[in-house]
C-alpha cells in the first residue's frame, strides 16, 4: 500500500492542538504504521502558510495523498469521521461495511 | 480631573461623505461596529469604502476579511467606484484575508475546533501593512460555511476582542432578514453590540430608498434616526445628513433685483440677496418667465445664474427666452449662466440632490433657479421629497445666494400643491401667479403672499405677457375670490356695503 501524506495545522500548544496530535498519532500507528508521513505546522510560527492554504479553523488536517485531497477539521476526537476522512473506514470494519454497499 | 479632561471615546473619521456628520465624527476608534442590513443594502460597499476612504483621505492601511465575495471579484467590482484595490495591494495599503469557501473542497468534521487560524491570518495581515482599519464581510457567510453556530459565536467574540487589542477600528457586517425587525440573523449583536449601524433599502411607494441609521454608539453621541443615502458611480456611498446641517447662515439686508422692476417695487425694493423664493402657479401662468427674468436680472448686474430645468429641454428654454427678448445662449457663452436640463425620472431624488449640490459647488453661482420643483414630486415618495427640499434649501441658504423655485399647482384656478405645503415655511418669499376669469376671458394675476423681513404690496395685480416679457399692471379692483379660485365680480353696492361692515363709527 502507498504512503499517506498528512499535514496537521495547529495554532499554538492549546489543549485542542494536543488532543488532535494525540488522536491522529493513535490512528496512524494503528492503521498506517510505517506507511505515513505527518507534518505538524504551528500557524503561530508560520502565519503566511495559513493564508496560502486558506485555513480558517484549527486544528485542520489535510490529507494530501492519496487522492482525493481532503480536509478534516477539529480535534479529531470523532474517530469514525477521522477514519472516513482518511479513507481508512474500510480497514476498521473490513468485512461488514464494504459488503453492504 | 474634571469630566472634560478625562479620556473620552475618540472617533475615527471614516471619510464616508455624510456619515461623519451623522455619527458626529466617525466610528468609535479602536472598537468594533456592527453594520447590519438586508441583502442589497450596500453592506459590502460600506465595509469596502471604510477602508478605501482610509487609504485615500487619511493614508491609513486596511485589511479586508472576506467570506462572501472572492478577492478577484472585489478587485473588479470596486473599480466602478474608482477604488483600485489591486494597486493598493501593491503599495502595501490593502491586504485581503480570503475566507471564501473554495468550491469542490472536500471537508469533513471530527471533533471541536476554533477559528485560531483565521485569527492568526488577521493578525498577520494587520501587522504586515500596519493597518488601522479592518472590515469583516460578512458574518452570515461564516455561519453558513461553518454550521456550528455556538462555536462561531464564541470565536467571533474572541476575534472582536483581539481586534480591540490590536488597536484597529473595525467593521463587521451582518445580514438581517427584514428591514424592521431583529438587528441581525444570528444574534451577533449580543457580543459586538458596542456600536450598531443599520443600512436599509426600503421599497416605498414602488421606489427604493436607501437609509442609514446609527442604532447605538456605546458611550458616545450620534445623530438619531434614519438618514437617506445614495450610491454614486465613481465615489460610493454618499449620505445626506439633513439635520446635520445647522441653521447658522447669516442674513443680509442687501436687496437684489428680481429682473422685473415692478415686482421689485411690490416686494418693497427687491428680494433679499440670500433669500429663497417660491413662485407658485398653474401651468402657463408665467413661472418659467419669472425664472427667465430672474436670470436676466442677475446677468444685468454681472451675476452668475444656475438653472435646473426639469420640465423643458434646453432648446425649448432657449427658444422661449428668445421669444421674450432674452438671449440665454449668449449668457452661457459669457459664463453668466449655466442651464442643466434633466428629466426627473432619470434618477432618484437623492441622486438629483447630490448631483445638484455638485454642480452648485462647481459653478458657484449667485443665483439658483429650479423649474420646477414640483416635477420632482412624481419621482419620489412624500418623505423623500420633503427631505430633498430641505436638503436643497439648506445647501442654497448655506451659500448665501438667491434661490428661486417654481411650483405647479394642480388646478388651473386657485389651489396649492404638495410642494408648497412642504416648502412654504422654508422659503422667505412666496409669489402667487393665478388665472383670473373675468367676463369669459382668462387674465393673469400676481400677488406677493409673503416677504420675510420686509413690507410688501398686498394687492393682487394684473399682469400681461408679450414679446418683451412680463408687465405688471393695476390691481384687480371690484373682484373677489381670486385666490380661492372663484373670482366674483363685485358690483359697486357690494363694495360699499363691505366697506362699511368694519366701520365701527357707524
Amino acid at each position: 500500500m502507498e504512503t499517506h501524506m498528512l499535514r496537521l495545522f495547529i495554532t499554538g500548544k492549546t489543549a485542542r492542538s494536543q488532543a488532535a496530535i494525540q488522536n491522529l498519532s493513535e490512528v496512524c500507528e494503528t492503521y498506517l504504521a510505517g506507511r505515513y508521513e505527518l507534518e505538524i505546522i504551528d500557524l503561530l510560527e508560520d502565519p503566511e502558510i495559513a493564508e496560502i492554504e486558506k485555513i480558517l479553523q484549527t486544528p485542520t488536517l489535510i490529507k494530501i495523498y492519496p487522492a482525493p485531497t481532503r480536509r478534516i477539521i477539529g480535534d479529531l476526537s470523532n474517530r469514525e469521521q477521522l477514519l472516513a476522512g482518511l479513507d481508512l473506514y474500510g480497514s476498521s470494519f473490513a468485512a461488514g461495511t464494504e459488503g453492504q454497499s | 480631573m474634571t469630566y472634560a479632561t478625562k479620556p473620552q471615546i475618540v472617533k475615527l473619521e471614516t471619510g464616508i461623505p455624510g456619515f461623519d456628520l451623522i455619527s458626529e465624527g466617525g466610528l468609535p476608534e479602536n472598537r468594533t461596529t456592527l453594520v447590519a442590513g438586508t441583502a442589497g443594502s450596500a453592506k459590502t460597499v460600506f465595509a469596502c469604502q471604510f477602508l478605501a476612504e482610509g487609504i485615500l483621505k487619511h493614508n491609513q492601511a486596511g485589511v479586508f476579511v472576506t467570506f462572501e465575495e472572492a478577492p478577484a471579484d472585489m478587485r473588479k467590482n470596486m473599480l466602478g467606484f474608482h477604488w483600485d484595490i489591486a494597486e493598493w495591494e501593491q503599495n502595501g495599503q490593502w491586504q485581503f484575508v480570503d475566507g471564501t469557501p473554495e468550491p469542490g473542497r472536500d471537508t469533513t468534521n471530527s471533533g471541536s475546533y476554533d477559528l485560531g487560524a483565521l485569527l492568526v491570518r488577521i493578525e498577520h495581515a494587520v501587522r504586515k501593512v500596519n493597518a488601522k482599519r479592518v472590515s469583516l464581510d460578512s458574518l452570515g457567510a461564516v455561519f453558513n460555511q461553518l454550521h456550528d453556530s455556538a462555536t462561531v459565536r464564541r470565536e467571533l467574540f474572541r476575534i472582536a476582542c483581539c481586534l480591540r487589542e490590536m488597536g484597529v477600528t473595525s467593521i463587521l457586517t451582518a445580514e438581517r432578514s427584514s428591514e424592521y425587525g431583529e438587528i441581525s440573523r444570528h444574534g451577533i449583536e449580543e457580543f459586538v453590540a458596542d456600536n450598531v449601524i443599520t443600512l436599509r433599502n426600503v421599497l416605498d411607494e414602488e421606489k427604493r430608498r436607501r437609509t442609514m441609521e446609527i442604532l447605538k454608539f456605546r458611550g458616545t453621541s450620534h445623530q438619531k434616526g434614519e438618514y437617506p443615502f445614495t450610491i454614486l458611480p465613481g465615489s460610493g456611498i454618499f449620505g445626506l445628513p439633513l439635520s446635520g446641517i445647522e441653521l447658522k447662515q447669516h442674513s443680509s439686508n442687501v436687496r437684489t433685483s428680481s429682473g422685473i422692476a415692478e415686482l421689485d417695487k411690490m416686494c418693497g425694493g427687491g428680494f433679499f440677496r440670500d433669500s429663497i423664493l417660491l413662485v407658485s402657479g398653474a401651468t402657463g401662468t408665467g413661472k418659467t418667465l419669472t425664472v427667465t427674468h430672474f436670470i436676466a436680472g442677475g446677468a444685468a448686474r454681472g451675476e452668475r445664474s444656475l438653472l435646473f430645468a426639469f420640465e423643458e429641454s434646453r432648446e425649448q428654454l432657449m427658444r422661449n427666452a428668445l421669444g421674450w427678448g432674452i438671449d440665454f445662449d449668449q449668457m452661457e457663452r459669457e459664463g453668466k449662466l449655466r442651464v442643466v436640463c434633466q428629466y426627473p425620472e432619470v434618477a432618484s431624488v437623492e441622486d438629483h440632490l447630490v448631483r445638484m449640490q455638485r454642480i452648485i459647488d462647481e459653478f458657484r453661482p449667485n443665483r439658483i433657479a429650479v423649474d420646477s420643483l414640483s416635477a420632482l414630486e412624481r419621482v419620489s415618495s412624500l418623505k423623500g421629497f420633503r427631505e430633498f427640499v430641505i436638503g436643497l434649501t439648506s445647501c442654497i441658504k448655506h451659500l448665501e445666494v438667491a434661490g428661486l423655485f417654481t411650483s405647479t399647482t394642480s388646478s388651473l384656478m386657485g389651489g396649492t400643491s404638495i410642494t408648497e405645503a412642504h416648502i412654504s415655511t422654508i422659503t422667505d418669499s412666496i409669489i402667487l401667479l393665478r388665472y383670473v376669469e373675468m367676463f369669459g376671458e382668462m387674465r393673469r394675476g400676481l400677488t406677493v403672499l409673503k416677504m420675510r423681513g420686509s413690507m410688501h404690496d398686498k394687492d393682487i395685480r394684473e399682469f400681461t405677457i408679450d414679446h418683451t416679457g412680463m408687465h405688471i399692471g393695476k390691481p384687480f379692483r371690484n373682484v373677489g375670490g381670486i385666490l380661492a379660485g372663484t373670482p366674483v365680480q363685485l358690483v359697486p353696492d357690494d363694495i360699499k356695503r363691505i366697506g362699511t361692515m368694519f366701520d365701527t363709527k357707524e
